[in-house]
């Protein structure tokens, strides 16, 4: 392999790798405050990339992804109030049939509002031939952008968990509900927020992500599972790990290529996933006695 | 020989020793009980022998074979059957149905059988009701076979689990709390029956609260405290023992203190 | 007693339903009915798993694809140009070929279809042991993942695969011969015999699910659902019993499988989709998690309706709404509602307040 290409593998590893790693961070945001995996994660992504694109005929780029972010924690927001929130303590099986349902629900008012069409943002600088050179390898400015927008979603995250009132609040509903709920903290909106959250960091990402990737209506379900075995790997709940995970999962895949055909790529994916069920379900960096630990 | 016997058993929670270096032996056809204040090790004691937990270290006899580090359902096949202190029935079944289960180890339908509804299961599955009816008789609720078992009041309940526990045939009964939320006429109740099992030549070994009952029945007692043995004797000798009456004495004072 | 009564209503209705489409003229409804009876071998099997052995999976279209994909794959695969090979050979000799001529007239040697059904049953009994043996230990929404994540691969493998046909699947899949005269095959002649082979065989199925639920393994099952840790003190072998349940409903889905591929001469990819799991689990659920004749009414009801293009381009759209819907008002789910736990009563000959 030469050193270009393997560059090229780097950075198109790290790119998936960290889009994966905000999947999985919108899931541990709303595990860490319900308890549940939301299965529509990754129509958060999906509707992100979709509205903006809408939006993208009438606004200017910026203005356009903002709004796409906004509405589509409007929606995380509105899934949570309608189907999540006057449940009183349902089964786990319950919640994954309600999060599935409205995952095929999303899917299916996207198909209907979209079609079956394949979409794009544009690039955000240039076009899809310009490069920028690194170390000898081309590499698309948007790739550049994909892992800037989403590093800066990831410190942005702990520093709003570390340092503002609601991060705080977030997290004290998340280690001890009732205690929280002494403190004068309604977990009920911790909830709201958490879907709103996941929702926004999710859209960004679908946004970012679009020009090199594309956007479906039913591109949610591929990043859901990734992003449900990046969480797994990381250890579910952490998001720091997430991060370190999402790295692992993309570079063994962009490495994958010269070895598994295309068409089963998604296969070595599931393969750890399982594989990591089954050995170490608590995640490669977590310990098993601290899997009961929560931490953002 | 003793039918159980517990030597040196441990069991730690992350940084909570909950069972430190017990070790007692339960010989045949006895009641014995384990007493103790309020997180002394007993629950742990017993999801121990049960196979529910597995232990720290030290091991568990039963009738001279190690079962510590068994599944529960291995351990119940060799003849140990078990109720909750917070009673465990299966929602949706009725009271017969929920003793009917405790005939698992002693029927054997498989899934073709069962399937097939062959003749030899019918028989079997109609030996199984006589049988679990009759023991519902034997505890004074048959009128209630049919009845959904959850729905029961809480001291039929505890019946339902008692026959369920005997349906199983076993040598050793672990009784966890069976009095416990029980009143004084229920309590007695509980007392007696216990003994006429006893008497038909199942070995108790019970964890209690209720004193009066415990002296009552129980051949021999062990005492535990924060997760250690500090007496092993018979009811009288453990009624005088100093150090028991300090345990005991001390909760109470604490309790007086704090009301 | 109480399962004849239902199952002799059960056969009724099937007969009525047939004679019906006669009078009234409209014999093509059979070929959905045929086709929703064959989902609902599957549907009952899953229900057997989640509502008694109380285990979510959203993975069974996978093992209806195994054995779909793998009969119609071994059916087809023409191997003409190896007849001299030794093992060719053999199994022509053991009669296990069968010869016959394509659309164009072209001779095509392929695997006889009760050796190939036997392959794929095989295979799903390995598969689901293989995968059931570690899955069946997670619980809530690791089990959720990994049988979701097991339908995913089996869905890739089939759509990346040249042998399974790629995105178009198999097609020109031979009829079954059943037994002389009767076999199993889309042709328009065949219309009411394959109706009544498909629900001869729901028939058969549910008689035995029955007998199972309500003998000592049922209460087994329902016991496991009720209370684990209790269940396994009281001498059940929780994880066997778990694995066998999966495996049983493993075999049932490939059998659906095998069945509706050679009903329908083929097989897309569609059928190992994820949604096509999703909604096996919408109908059990909607039919009352444990309730056997809830799965199977739902799953003739709601597939007949689907396969008629009654929910039009929403038909996805109206699986997930049913979903949510029961879940969030009726988890129990609809034959359990008051009403209709009367008329069940009724059915079984219990009276009104012991059930």
């Amino acid at each position: 392999m030469t050193a270009e290409l393997f560059i090229q593998y780097l950075f198109a590893g790290v790119t998936y790798g960290i889009i994966y790693a905000i999947v999985a961070i919108g899931f541990n945001i709303i595990y860490n405050t319900t308890g549940i995996i939301n299965f529509a994660q990754g129509e958060f992504v999906m509707l992100g990339g979709m509205i903006a694109i809408t939006l993208n005929a009438l606004l200017p780029l910026p203005l356009a992804i903002a709004g796409a972010v906004l509405l589509t924690m409007l929606v995380g927001a509105m899934v949570e109030m309608t189907f999540i929130r006057w449940l009183k303590s349902p089964s786990v099986l319950r919640m994954i049939i309600i999060t599935i349902g409205v995952s095929i629900l999303i899917r299916e008012v996207a198909l209907h509002i979209w079609g079956e069409g394949v979409r794009s943002l544009p690039y955000f600088v240039g076009n899809e031939i310009s490069t920028v050179n690194i170390l000898g390898a081309r590499i698309s400015p948007q790739v550049l952008w994909v892992i800037g927008v989403c590093s800066v979603i990831v410190i942005a995250l702990s520093l709003f968990f570390r340092y503002t009132m609601q991060g705080q609040k977030m997290r004290a509903c998340a280690a001890n509900r009732t205690a929280a709920t002494l403190c004068g903290i309604n977990p009920k909106n911790m909830v709201t927020l958490s879907f709103m959250l996941s929702a926004g960091i999710g859209a960004l990402a679908g946004c970012v992500m679009s020009p090199i990737t594309y956007t479906e209506y039913d591109s949610g379900t591929g990043l859901a599972i990734k992003g449900f075995t990046v969480a797994i790997l990381g250890g579910l709940g952490n998001s720091m790990a997430a991060v370190a995970a999402g790295l692992l999962l993309g570079l063994l895949e962009a490495f994958s290529v010269s070895i598994v055909p295309l068409a089963y790529q998604d296969v070595i994916a599931l393969s750890i996933l399982l594989l990591i069920l089954f050995v170490r379900p608590h995640g490669l960096f977590g310990r098993k006695d601290a899997a009961g630990l929560k931490e953002f | 020989m003793a039918l159980l016997e517990i030597n040196q058993l441990n069991r730690r929670f992350g940084g909570l020793q909950a069972i430190s270096e017990v070790s007692f032996a339960v010989e045949p056809g006895i009641i014995k009980a384990v007493i103790g204040p309020n997180g002394a090790g007993k629950t742990t004691l017993f999801n121990l022998i049960a196979g529910s937990l597995p232990p720290s270290s030290g091991t568990i006899r039963f009738r001279n074979e190690v079962i510590s580090g068994l599944q529960p359902f291995q351990i119940a096949r060799r003849g140990i059957s078990r109720t909750y202190q917070n009673i465990k029935l299966y929602p949706g079944m009725t009271a017969l149905e929920n003793v009917m289960i405790g005939r698992h180890i002693q029927s054997r339908t498989g899934f073709i059988a069962g399937m097939l509804h062959l003749p030899w299961t019918r028989r079997e599955e109609a030996q199984v009701r006589e049988h679990c009816l009759g023991l519902l008789e034997m505890l004074e609720i048959a009128d209630l076979a049919e009845v959904e078992a959850t729905s029961l009041a809480f001291g039929q309940q505890r019946a339902v689990e008692l026959a369920r526990a005997l349906a199983m045939e076993p040598q050793l009964l672990l009784l966890d709390e069976p009095a416990a939320g029980l009143n004084i006429y229920e309590t007695a109740e509980v007392g007696r029956l216990i003994s006429k099992i006893n008497s038909q030549g199942i070995t108790v070994l019970l964890v209690e609260h209720d004193m009066s009952l415990v002296m009552d029945i129980s051949h021999e007692i062990v005492v535990l405290s924060f997760g250690r043995k500090i007496a092993e004797d018979l009811p009288l000798q453990i009624q005088q023992n100093p150090e028991v009456i300090k345990i005991y004495l001390g909760e109470e004072e604490k309790e007086d203190a704090q009301g | 007693m109480r399962t004849c009564l239902p199952i002799l209503l059960l056969l009724a209705t099937v007969v009525l339903v047939q004679q019906l489409t006669q009078w009234t003229g409209t014999p093509f409804y059979l070929t959905q009915l045929t086709m929703a009876g064959y989902y609902s071998l599957l549907i009952i099997g899953l229900c057997l798993v989640m509502g008694y052995a109380g285990q979510i999976s959203l993975g069974h279209a996978g093992f209806f694809a195994i054995g779909g994909y793998l009969s119609a794959m071994l059916t087809t695969r023409n191997l003409l140009a190896y007849q001299d090979h030794q093992l060719v050979a053999l199994a022509d000799r053991l009669g296990l070929l069968m010869g016959r001529h394509d659309f164009f007239g072209n001779e095509i040697l392929a695997l006889h279809p009760w050796p190939a059904a036997l392959v794929a049953i095989t295979t799903a009994i390995v598969v689901s042991f293989l995968i059931g043996v570690p899955v069946l230990k997670l619980k809530g929404h690791y089990l959720a993942m990994a049988t979701l994540g097991f339908g995913i691969i089996i869905y890739r493998l089939v759509l990346g695969t040249p042998i399974f046909g790629e995105a178009d699947g198999i097609s020109e899949v031979p009829g079954f011969p059943l037994l002389a005269g009767l076999s199993v095959s889309g042709d328009f002649g065949s219309r009411v015999s394959n109706y009544y082979i498909a629900w001869g065989m729901v028939i058969i199925a549910m008689l035995l699910l029955l007998n199972l639920i309500n003998s000592r393994v049922g209460r087994a099952l329902r016991a496991i659902h009720g209370a684990e840790d209790a269940a396994n003190a009281m001498g059940v072998d929780t994880a066997r019993y778990k694995l066998r349940t999966f495996i049983l409903s493993a075999v049932m889905a490939a059998l659906a499988g095998v069945f509706l591929t050679h009903y329908s001469a083929g097989i897309g990819p569609s059928e190992a989709g994820v949604m096509q799991s999703v909604r096996y689990v919408a109908i059990v659920a909607v039919g009352g998690m444990a309730n056997l004749w809830g799965a199977l009414i739902m799953g003739v009801v709601l597939n007949f309706m689907s396969l008629r293009g009654m929910f039009g381009s929403y038909d996805d759209a109206v699986f997930g709404a049913i979903l949510i819907a029961m879940m969030l008002f009726a988890p129990q789910g609809l034959l359990r509602l008051a009403l209709l736990a009367r008329i069940k009563n009724l059915l079984t000959g219990k009276k009104d307040g012991a059930a």
